[in-house]
């Protein structure tokens, strides 16, 4: 198993590294030196990344390195080891890449921000429980770097602690991804129990033994399952989505990095690697792909009536993982990985871009105070630009490849879910466009221009340079990025990492390749095609008729669709349903029944009243103790120690 | 002197030099200063000579080891007989790691009868350390109700408004439960002829004690009750919340850091070790009580205005997690059980020596006197949620490794109790933060926290070693884990011949 030692484990180590510098001494240091130190370590695990990249065509994969035990118990024993295979590689890529781009315009964005050591520090932490995850060799591992992005996101969302909306919104997207790890959990408990491990080498070794559960649910159905519940939680689908909304009280950078390009495709990656077990259980495929195209739909539909700019992102986002979870859940795996990546640089983008309009209109989120932007920020608005066409869809930007692959995907299993997709795809376009037509064009709205309330901030300025870079190159990254799939390259390179033996993908594969002739299916597929092109220009077209051409509409449309309008912009109200159905009961539950009316009442009460029984039995005695305490402490002390020495004075003789 | 001789001297020395403290604390003038660092200098010398534990403890052997063992008085049988196992060894070094972290952190807190305060502490010390190493069941009992009184005296005197309330609720609870284990221990006495734990061990394996069969459901019983209420197991819990909220911050370390385990621990040396049988058929409704208390523990937890309060509740649950994987008789689950003592231990320990450092400040615990505390207090802030990230158990903190063994071996035992004890994941995230957000974050809602100092060297010095404790524990457990297997197997032995005989039948 040891071939070249890669030290693997300075990837992830690196960071940290940086992580306890500035969280040791960082609020000594000036800023320059925090910057210095916190984009240092992540560029330094970037370029070993690149390095391992320069020897992997020679690797033989998968690469495991081991490096000491972690814990054992009885015949049970968990490693710290690292996983490098096509997959893991694609990741690390995606992860310290748009990491270190993040991290630099991090330095401009929160140049002026107090706890400026500690936001680096921070973002410093989740590189390194990140890297955790994507390389873990084993599912505990792997669990390790899970909850400690769930930890690097609390702490990060809630970065800026005085305001009670972002502590809020950082406790509940732990205590939420908390809910999805107890599912996780329990899949754990159950590979465990079923394999004895819980290394991927072992686990997966014995899976692919097992037959393909055909014939209702099994082991296997019911691991993959509770794993899409934790994917759920971390990933933000349906019904444990409603914290990354909230999450968006973060700085921006951060949203671009955990919550758009990284850590919330962390259930898409699992489920990935998971992929031998989903392969030979057909029905939790299927929990995967409706979970995922249900929030890709239903996501895109509230981020349609949302005025803040974050927030129509942070929705879009949820969408995009929905798209994942469909290509995972028609066993496209490749698909949804290449979705991920290019999601990473578009999605990356439009969040860095939309924290550079914010930044330059002084702070404000709210699209509805902004607009004609266009020539005031130009670099902000072409790259933004570049993002918004390729999350679009538009050939042949990014976005078009990965999205049009998942939707041949997926119509290739059942034509509902390439229907909803491709629909979600239309209903996407228009979003975006919304977003780009509403802050970038027409008149100005806003109140930064005239106002010069912040002192040197009065004025709409383009960012500094430190910024921009980062958007120009994650701009150039979301129009030539899904061109590696040209020639299914991408694919080719990926589809080791899902090889499986005997599956349900490769029985869908057969089924789809029997019903249709080869070259039939190239002209079929660019049928497909040209609809998702057709959805992304609708979609275009819709925005530009509602917020270019005739913007009174909008107002008019929300008035004659009153009911439905109200509940889109509300969200469907499901924050306050999950508030009415489970924190109240729990909170107040716990108040009323549970401690005042059991523990305060039933219990304490009946116990005193026992005492007080025996009290007055013995009232003498009570008399004589309860008084005294005091006064007699030193002698019961001294009394003590006597018996005891009397003791060992006994024992010696 | 060679290691060998030490090896058995070192659980007498280790035991008693705490008690040697005390008693010539006495003779110390009452200058404070000089009493303070005479104490801290005793509990630090019983930590050192604890670490030749570890040291020289032989990994791969499952009895028991550094063994002692003298007739003391001829009639009744008692003898002397100290030994350790991979289970007693961590909690004595859990002892003597928390005992001087207590001094540090009553420094400057304890200003009245200073003196008293720590002969007390060191009594207290000796008496903990003494219950688990005893092998003998006289002397065992001797140091079980020895805790009791400077425990008591400590609340009583140095605690905080109901105190003495607090103080007699605790005494009389666990006093009246031990009487039970008293007549268990003396039943057995009468049989065997001998309080020698191994002797009566033998006796009951190899079927030589008259009328076992007929006694044994009461004499498991006996035992059991006396450690619930230690434990405490629900629904004997309600002295724990009142005990802590009453304690001065070093009883607040010990009772839960320590006092607690011995119940725990009790359950796993005298209940599986000596009635495995009755173990087996009573753990469904002891496993029951576990997981109520996990679960209610953590609920109740979450409700509380009281700072100390809720982190009693959190006890409540966390030793559940540690009844759970006891009455597993998985190895993982009791692997974990014993880690989850250590671990609770230690973060708990730390969470009173914060909660305590609140109280120094302010005088009181109440959670909506705080608010913002963030901003005047960084480090203290950033101590007390490392503290609370082990607690809730996040991975490389000491916290998880035993959930999670615990939790995977009850999950083996049966599905439904690793379900219903992992939901305990969840709740220990609502209660932690809910309480951290309420303390630290938002604005500064009461005028005088703006100004409140943030941790003294002092205070430091006494949160760092259980924050890298914390973080050792997690990152390597295998150094605990090491030691404590071999204990586990050796104790699983008779559940395998169970199984093997309800197969053969």
């Amino acid at each position: 198993m040891t071939q070249t030692a890669l030290h693997l484990w300075l990837i992830p180590l690196l960071p940290l590294l940086g992580a306890a510098i500035n969280g040791l001494f960082g609020r000594r240091f000036s800023r320059p030196t925090v910057a210095a130190v916190g984009v240092g370590f992540c560029g330094a695990a970037f370029a070993m990344v690149l390095f391992v990249l320069a020897r992997f065509f020679a690797l033989s994969l998968p690469h495991i390195e081991t490096y000491a035990t972690w814990l054992r118990a009885g015949s049970f024993q968990v490693d710290y080891g690292f996983y490098l295979d096509e997959l893991s590689m694609i990741m690390l890529l995606v992860v310290t890449g748009v990491g270190f781009l993040i991290h630099i315009y991090s330095v401009g964005y929160m140049w002026e921000e107090g706890g400026f050591y500690r936001f680096f520090c921070y973002l410093n932490v989740f590189m390194f429980f990140m890297l955790t995850l994507v390389l873990a060799h084993s599912y505990l591992v792997m669990f390790i770097g899970w909850e400690g992005v769930g930890l690097a996101s609390y702490l990060l969302i809630g970065f800026w602690f005085t305001k009670d909306s972002a502590a809020s919104a950082g406790k509940k997207a732990f205590i939420v991804n908390r809910i999805g790890d107890f599912g996780f959990l329990i899949a754990l408990f159950l590979l465990i129990k079923h394999f004895g491990s819980l290394t991927f080498s072992q686990v997966f070794a014995s899976i692919s033994q097992l037959p393909v559960e055909t014939a209702g649910a099994g082991l296997l159905t019911t691991i993959g399952i509770l794993l899409m519940v934790g994917a759920a939680g971390k990933s933000a689908q349906i019904p444990l989505y409603v914290w990354l909304p909230d999450a968006m009280e973060g700085p921006t950078p951060v949203s671009a990095l955990i919550h758009a390009a990284t850590m919330v495709t962390a259930g898409v990656y699992m489920v990935a690697r998971s992929h031998l077990i989903f392969d030979r259980a057909p029905m939790a495929l299927t929990v995967v792909a409706v979970i995922g195209t249900l929030t890709a739909f239903y996501a895109a539909t509230i981020g349609m009536a949302q005025t803040d700019i974050k927030k129509v992102l942070a929705y879009s986002t949820i969408s995009q993982l929905g798209y994942m979870f469909l290509a995972c859940g028609v066993a496209a795996y490749t698909a949804g990985i290449f979705h991920l990546m290019t999601h990473a640089f578009f999605k990356g983008l439009l969040f860095l871009a939309a924290g550079s309009v914010i930044h330059a209109v002084g702070g404000e989120q709210d699209m509805r105070k902004m607009g004609g932007l266009r020539s005031k920020i130009p670099w902000t608005f072409w790259t933004m630009t570049m993002g918004t066409f390729a999350i679009a869809g538009f050939p042949p930007l990014a976005g078009f490849f990965s999205k049009d692959e998942i939707l041949w995907q997926a119509s290739r299993v059942n034509m509902a879910l390439w229907g909803v997709g491709e629909f979600t795809a239309f209903l996407t376009s228009f979003y975006m466009f919304r977003l780009w037509f509403l802050t970038f064009f027409g008149e100005y709205r806003g109140s930064a221009e005239e106002s010069h309330a912040h002192a040197g901030h009065g004025a709409i300025h383009e960012s500094p340079k430190i910024m921009l870079i980062p958007l120009v190159i994650l701009a150039i990254l979301s129009v030539v990025g899904g061109w590696v799939n040209i020639g299914k390259n991408f694919e080719k390179f990926l589809e080791p990492a899902f090889r499986s033996g005997s599956t349900a993908y490769t029985l869908t594969e057969s089924a789809a390749q029997a019903g249709k002739a080869v070259g039939e299916q190239g002209s079929t597929e660019l049928l497909f095609t040209l609809t998702s092109v057709l959805a992304a220009v609708l979609g275009l077209l819709l925005a530009w008729l509602l917020y270019k051409s005739h913007p009174e509409l909008p107002a008019k449309i929300a008035a004659a669709l009153n009911g439905l309008y109200t509940a889109v912009v509300n969200k469907y109200y499901v924050d306050e349903l999950y508030a009415i159905l489970f924190v109240k009961p729990l909170v107040e539950g716990s108040r009323k029944i549970l401690w005042q009316g059991i523990d305060q009442g039933l219990i304490d009460d009946s116990i005193n009243d026992m005492a007080d029984g025996a009290r007055k039995v013995s009232d003498t005695f009570r008399h004589m103790q309860s008084g005294n305490v005091r006064s007699y402490a030193g002698w019961i002390a001294l009394g003590a120690a006597g018996v005891i020495a009397y003791m060992i004075w006994i024992a010696l003789t | 002197m060679s290691t060998t001789d030490l090896n058995s001297w070192i659980l007498t020395l280790i035991t008693f030099i705490p008690l040697g403290g005390a008693i010539l604390l006495i003779f110390i003038p009452r200058r404070d200063r000089d009493i303070r660092v005479f104490a801290l200098v005793t509990s630090l010398l019983a930590f050192i000579l604890s670490l030749h534990l570890p040291a020289h403890f032989e990994r791969g052997q499952s009895g028991f080891q550094f063994d002692v063992n003298a007739q003391w008085i001829a009639s009744p049988n008692i003898h002397y007989h100290m030994a350790v196992d991979g289970f007693s060894m961590w909690l004595v070094l859990l002892t003597t790691f928390l005992t001087p972290l207590c001094v540090l952190i009553s420094w400057n807190s304890i200003h009245n009868r200073v003196k008293e305060f720590f002969i007390l502490l060191l009594i207290l010390e000796t008496a903990l350390i003494g219950v688990f190493t005893s092998l003998d069941l006289f002397l065992f009992y001797f140091f079980w109700e020895a805790t009791l009184i400077p425990m008591a005296l400590l609340i009583g005197i140095f605690g905080h408004e109901r105190r003495v309330y607090a103080a007699v609720k605790f005494f009389l609870y666990t006093m009246v439960a031990s009487v039970f284990m008293l007549a268990a221990i003396l039943w057995l006495y009468a049989k065997v002829g001998s309080f020698d734990f191994v002797m009566v061990q033998d006796a009951i394996r190899n079927g030589q004690v008259p009328g076992f069969a007929t006694a044994a459901p009461w004499l498991f019983l006996g035992f059991f009750v006396a450690f619930a209420v230690k434990v405490p197991l629900f629904p004997v819990h309600t002295w724990l919340p009142d005990a802590h909220v009453e304690a001065p911050t070093a009883g607040s370390v010990l009772l839960a850091g320590v006092l607690l385990k011995m119940g725990t621990y009790g359950m796993l040396r005298f209940n599986l070790g000596l009635f495995p049988e009755q173990s087996q058929r009573n753990a469904p409704w002891i496993v029951t009580l576990a997981l109520i208390g996990i679960i209610y523990g953590a609920l109740v937890a979450m409700v509380q205005p009281n700072m100390k309060k809720l982190i009693a509740y959190s006890s409540i649950s966390h030793l559940g997690f540690v009844v759970l994987g006891i009455f597993s008789f998985t190895s993982a689950g009791i692997n974990g059980a014993v880690f989850v003592m250590l671990a609770h231990g230690v973060s708990t320990g730390a969470l009173f020596m914060l909660a305590g450092v609140l109280h120094e400040r302010r005088h009181t615990y109440e959670i909506r006197e705080f608010g913002g505390l963030a901003t005047p207090m960084p480090i203290y802030a950033a101590f007390f949620l490392f503290i609370v990230l082990s607690s809730v158990g996040l991975p490389l903190l000491n916290g998880f490794v035993g959930e999670f063994l615990v939790l995977s071996g009850a999950f083996r035992a049966r599905a439904l109790y690793g379900i219903l004890g992992a939901t305990g994941v969840i709740w220990s995230a609502c209660y932690l933060l809910w309480m951290y957000q309420r303390v630290f974050f938002g604005k500064i809602t009461h005028e005088m926290n703006n100004t409140l100092p943030d941790l003294t060297g002092l205070e430091r010095a006494a949160l760092w070693p259980a924050a890298v404790m914390a973080l050792i524990m997690g990152v390597a457990p295998l150094i605990w884990l090491n030691a404590i297997d071999p204990a586990v197997q050796n104790a699983l032995v008779p559940f395998g011949q169970l199984a093997a005989k309800a197969v053969g039948q």
